[in-house]
């Protein structure tokens, strides 16, 4: 075999701390080694050439380049190999910056380390055997999940593009958090009517089926051809029957039911449209609280529904849908408030969560847009805004910042003045992050032209004190106690993954970070992709973001996705696990082992037991290999024999 | 600044890292780019997963001469490939009963867990494996007698960092 190796200097990055061209000059001594310069910079276009150019003039099999970390340039180092006739499999690299320059400081040492992953990688490559990637077909079509803002931009752009859409949403309607705001920052634009068109757009558009109250249930397959099942749940009423009348709403004697699209501020009945703007515009049967579903009484909207579309006998079930790749919109949740002792922990009556105090604000909403607090349906003269509440505390497992909270607390701030124009509005803070555009502007503008009264620093309890809240806090800037008597208080809460993203998570193998929020493939380059290809990202569900953000996240998924269906066939890659029949007993150890079911027992033409791969399925874990008692099953690429031929590169010799 | 233990003081010991390519590799190419110094003792194998990892590997390196060998990988619960590493847990763990039985010393193997994003944990985990093979020592070698005989039947001894 005939090896070209190639040692990066990085500039300085790697040429620093390594002497270079004395690991060049030592490479060209390993056995196989025929040829061995060193780059300044092998990434660049002159450094690719040269290695093209080796390749060529030395009649190389094979090429190792030292330089960064095969995260970074792997695949650039495979299409130069390529472009140079060879497989792009025979290419290996040594990673002589990421963990030689950058973290030793000692030239002698970091060179002879540099020159032994020089030597690793060579041993590698050395039992490296060419490998080709198969191509496969690719169902056109997209699944969105979640329809909020995020998810329908994601929808709405795709299927533009002529692309067969799925909205999966778990609520009986789309639109979100988004749908229960009254106006939005910076422009106090009313939320319904920026969102409204868009939730219609989508229910009319003739490429999105819109499946609401259903779930996700599992995901197999891989990119381009994705199964997934979808739980359908009942709702106890025809659909497709169904004109959104409201006569049944109107005549439910179950008043008590919870309104999760309120805050939990008003009840409804049994049987409901959750606000008037719904998409789609459907009655859904809460069952826990449906008289004729729970006791077998009633049954009052079976009988005034001047169509008859309730069904009492309508069954959960479980759709397969097959499609291309999938967009995971699932959103955010609110911080539960109530870990804060000294803020009431949910028990004083007067103290809302800032999503409660929107549903206030809201036309819509249970007070039909008057501020009026919970307690005794009083209007609040002072109102006292606290920031900050589960975003930024460490000591209540949510170190990070939450991003919109700033914003929306000053744009409450504002909407205050304009319903009760003889209120005083105070904000606890403890920093004002507003960098978006006209961001800062605007809650200049709360403070200033509003006269919202910011007040730095947290607040250490509140108390009830007859009919009001006694607010006590520290003003830091002052550098002193304050004390406010408030009608009412608003938290700021910050936000988390959706309940549930978890577990979709892991349905969809894709990771999460330490705060529950999904991976992207990395944070600077690839913002809305994960790690498995094929799965997209788009608004909260990657890490707290404002409505802005989310639509461009959505937009920018829907493109990734379209690049995915540009193409008439896909490439696999060629890293997966492979059987050797020869030594294959056909325990199927291998086939009860593989997390992704790509194994599957199989018979020769003799019928002998065999295990199979599915390469297609496959993603290249190598699990397999190590349960396999035989060596009969090899991942590809990183097989037995390249990594012993690693360790012995570095432990050639036996012990006594 | 102290000398980190191994950095060219002719005392540098062989130890073999297997890292998982999505977080441990991620983890240890994370602290690089922090530039958080290291012991330049350790080599990194990688591999998709530390489910790849056969613990034969791991022995076939101590048997052949490493002073310590490390794996590293995702999180229980984090892993790329759903759940390779609790493959891996099993099998190291009971690798790390097996062997006293073989007469290595099992201090000089460890396992852990480090997400692409601890780049300081990287850092500790390198650092304290690092010196507590220093404290271990060079594992048990041949005798001279012995190297001399395999040097005479033509097998390979490329003893590596001046190393006997």
């Amino acid at each position: 075999m005939r090896i070209g190796v190639f040692v990066c200097h990085c500039g300085t990055n790697i040429g620093g701390t390594v002497d270079c061209p004395q690991v060049a000059e030592s490479a060209g001594e390993i056995p196989d080694v025929v040829f061995a310069s060193d780059e300044m910079y092998t990434c660049s276009e002159p450094g690719q050439e040269s290695i093209v150019n080796a390749v060529r003039e030395h009649d190389l099999d094979g090429v190792v380049v030292a330089s960064c970390s095969p995260r970074m340039h792997e695949p650039t180092f495979r299409r130069a190999v390529e472009r140079a006739g060879l497989n792009p499999y025979m290419f290996e690299m040594a990673n002589i910056r990421e963990h030689v320059s950058w973290v030793g400081r000692d030239k002698k040492a970091n060179t002879r380390k540099a020159l032994e992953l020089v030597r690793m990688a060579v041993a590698k490559l050395r039992n490296a055997t060419p490998l080709y990637s198969d191509k496969f077909n690719v169902t056109r079509k997209l699944m969105v999940i979640g329809g909020g803002v995020a998810g329908i931009q994601a929808a709405l752009d795709a299927a533009d593009a002529g692309i067969e859409v799925v909205l999966v949403e778990r609520e009986t309607s789309i639109g979100g958090k988004m749908a229960k705001l009254d106006k939005t920052f910076p422009t106090i634009d009313c939320s319904s009517c920026v969102l409204g068109p868009k939730m219609v757009e989508v229910a009319q558009h003739p490429r999105i089926t819109l499946l609401t109250a259903s779930e996700v249930q599992d995901v197999a397959g891989y990119v381009g051809n994705f199964t997934v099942k979808v739980k359908r749940r009942a709702v106890y009423v025809d659909w497709d029957a169904c004109t959104g009348c409201g006569t049944c709403i109107e005549k439910c004697p179950s008043r008590k039911t919870p309104d999760p699209f309120n805050e939990h501020l008003a009840a409804t009945t049994a049987i409901n449209i959750p606000f008037p703007q719904a998409i789609p515009k459907k009655a859904a049967i809460n069952p826990e609280y449906c008289l004729h579903l729970t006791k077998g009484k009633c049954g009052v909207c079976a009988k005034v529904c001047p169509v008859g579309c309730i069904d009492f006998e309508q069954r959960d079930r479980v759709d397969e849908i097959e499609v291309g790749a999938i967009v995971v919109a699932t959103g955010y949740d609110l911080f539960d408030h109530s870990v804060y002792k000294q803020y009431g922990a949910g028990k004083l009556p007067d103290v809302i969560t800032s999503l409660q105090y929107e549903r206030l604000l809201n036309a819509s909403g249970p007070t039909a847009g008057h501020v009026k607090r919970p307690s005794d349906g009083a209007e609040p003269e002072r109102i006292v805004f606290i920031q900050c509440v589960g975003s930024r505390d460490r000591s209540k497992g949510r170190p990070y910042c939450s991003g919109f909270c700033c914003m929306y607390t000053a744009k409450q701030a504002i909407l205050t003045k304009s319903h009760l124009p003889d209120s005083q509005s105070y904000v606890f803070y403890m920093d004002i992050r507003s960098p978006g555009k006209g961001y800062d502007e605007f809650t200049r503008r709360a403070q200033e032209s509003y006269g919202a009264q910011y007040i730095r620093g947290r607040v250490s309890s509140i108390h009830q004190h007859g009919k009001s809240l006694v607010v006590r806090g520290a003003d830091t800037l002052a550098g002193m106690q304050v004390e406010i008597e408030a009608d009412l208080v608003v938290l700021a809460v910050g936000v988390e993954p959706a309940k549930g993203a978890l577990e979709l998570g892991g349905t969809l193998h894709i990771s999460a970070d330490s705060n529950g929020f999904f991976m992207e493939g990395h944070p600077k380059l690839r913002p809305v992709e994960t790690n498995t290809a094929g799965v997209f990202l788009a608004g909260c569900c990657q890490g707290p973001r404002d409505i802005p953000n989310s639509v461009s996240m959505g937009s920018a998924a829907a493109a990734k996705a379209l690049i995915l269906f540009s193409k008439a066939q896909l490439e696999s890659d060629p890293q997966v696990a492979a059987v050797n029949p020869q030594l294959c007993v056909g325990c199927f150890k291998c086939v009860q082992t593989c997390p992704f079911g790509a194994i599957k027992e199989s018979e020769d033409r003799f019928g002998n037991p065999k295990a199979e791969v599915l390469a297609s399925v496959c993603k290249g874990c190598g699990i397999c290999s190590v349960t396999c008692p035989h060596g009969a099953v090899q991942l590809n690429n990183f097989t037995d024999n390249q990594l012993l031929a690693e360790v012995n590169a570095i432990c050639p010799l036996p012990l006594a | 600044m102290p000398a980190s233990p191994g950095v060219d003081s002719g005392n540098e010991l062989r130890i073999l890292g297997f890292l998982c390519n999505w977080c441990s590799y991620g983890g240890a190419d994370s602290a690089g780019v922090a530039r958080l110094e290291q012991p330049t003792d350790l080599r990194i194998i990688r591999t998709p997963c530390t489910g790849r990892i056969d613990p034969l590997f791991i022995v076939r390196a101590l048997i052949n001469g490493a002073d310590g060998v490390l794996v590293s990988g995702c999180h229980p619960g984090d892993c790329h490939y759903v759940e390779g590493n609790f493959h891996a847990r099993r099998r190291l763990e009971t690798l790390k009963r097996i062997l006293p039985v073989t007469g290595i010393n099992p201090d000089r193997f460890m396992y852990t867990w480090v997400s692409a994003s601890e780049s300081g944990r990287w850092q500790e985990v390198v650092r304290e494996f690092t010196a507590r093979i220093h404290t271990l020592g060079p594992a048990p070698r041949m005798s001279d007698t012995l190297t001399e005989t395999l040097a005479a039947e033509g097998l390979p001894m490329q003893a590596t960092n001046g190393v006997k």
